[in-house]
């Protein structure tokens, strides 16, 4: 992240996402697949990192080896297989795009954290150590057990996450670089999947 | 490529403001715009604090007005500084002066570097 000024000199907090060019490495059809859509690559990746079903994938499509596969149904572009789309093909400045990454791993954390549980009130009259405790679990003799999905302590972090009214600030055509308003789910260099509305 | 350096370089053109240094005596004027008026507020103080790096750099001007103590960070890339004029350099031993919130008078005060060595023009 990093931030710019806008015209009336106000400072805009943004994500810089490279964004493309992606490569339609399949398209899917009615007719052999059972429905429409466009499979699209991006990110380079060395040949002997690649399984070789997907080297052969990829050379299908008369393109290098890449690292990110995914599908979208139904998209609006009509393309050719090997064919490229470029960011400005999608995108114009000032659009609402929502993005979905998936969110930084924050590793075993507690209910406060994970579930935004207030712990046990107050920090004296005999708490000692059970600030950050969740409390009672559920009821005595009945039902006798724990209910399913009761929220406890866990792995945190690491979902998909999408976030949505994203504003475009600022594109480069020529680098590929979108400027968006705002933070997107992910550490620097995960991969996102931007969507327009 | 570094983006985010490479965002900058594009969107914020270069500042040719005088060179400043923690403990110097600067003016800065600020473009301010109440409606559709606009007009320029200058804010003389020491500068206390220099921040960050590239488009994110920003510094703190301190200076006491009526006895109350006023800080203000100046984002260095703003479009709204107009002019920054050093009036002292400041002599100091550290590049943050935050022991300046704890002193008034004349304590508060930074001596002044009187002799200053030529930089190469």
């Amino acid at each position: 992240m990093t931030s710019i000024y806008d015209t009336t000199g106000k400072n805009v907090a943004c994500t810089i996402v490279e964004a493309g060019p992606n490569v339609v490495s399949q398209v899917k059809t009615e007719d052999s697949e059972g429905y429409n859509a466009l499979q699209l690559a991006f990110g380079e990746r060395k040949a002997k990192n690649t399984p070789n079903p997907m080297i052969g994938h990829f050379e299908k499509a008369g393109t290098t080896p890449k690292s990110y596969v995914r599908e979208f149904r139904n998209h609006p572009l009509q393309k050719e297989l090997g064919e490229t789309i470029s960011v400005t093909e999608v995108l114009n400045e000032g659009d609402k795009v929502s993005a979905v990454g998936t969110s930084k791993g924050k590793g075993f954390q507690g209910v406060v954290k994970r579930h935004g549980f207030s712990g046990v009130g107050q920090r004296t009259h005999g708490q000692h150590n059970r600030e950050r405790a969740p409390g009672s679990i559920g009821a005595s003799s009945y039902p006798s057990k724990v209910v399913k999905g009761m929220r406890m302590a866990g792995r945190m972090g690491g979902d998909a996450v999408k976030v949505r009214n994203l504003r475009v600030v600022k594109i480069f055509p020529e680098q590929n670089i979108v400027l968006i308003k705002g933070a997107i789910p992910g550490h620097k260099g995960s991969f996102v999947i931007i969507e327009k509305k | 490529m570094d983006y985010v350096q490479f965002v900058h370089e594009q969107l914020n053109p270069t500042k040719d403001y005088p060179a400043f240094k923690s403990g110097d005596n600067i003016i800065v004027s600020y473009k301010i715009i109440e409606g559709d008026k606009e007009r320029i507020q200058k804010f003389r103080g020491d500068v206390i604090q220099i921040s960050g790096e590239g488009g994110t750099k920003t510094f703190t001007v301190r200076k006491v007005s009526n006895g109350v103590g006023v800080e203000r960070i100046f984002p260095y890339a703003s479009p709204n500084i107009t002019e920054i004029e050093v009036v002292k350099f400041g002599k100091v031993r550290r590049a943050r002066l935050f022991y300046l919130r704890n002193l008034s008078g004349k304590k508060s005060r930074i001596k002044e570097k009187k002799f200053i060595k030529k930089t190469e023009a």
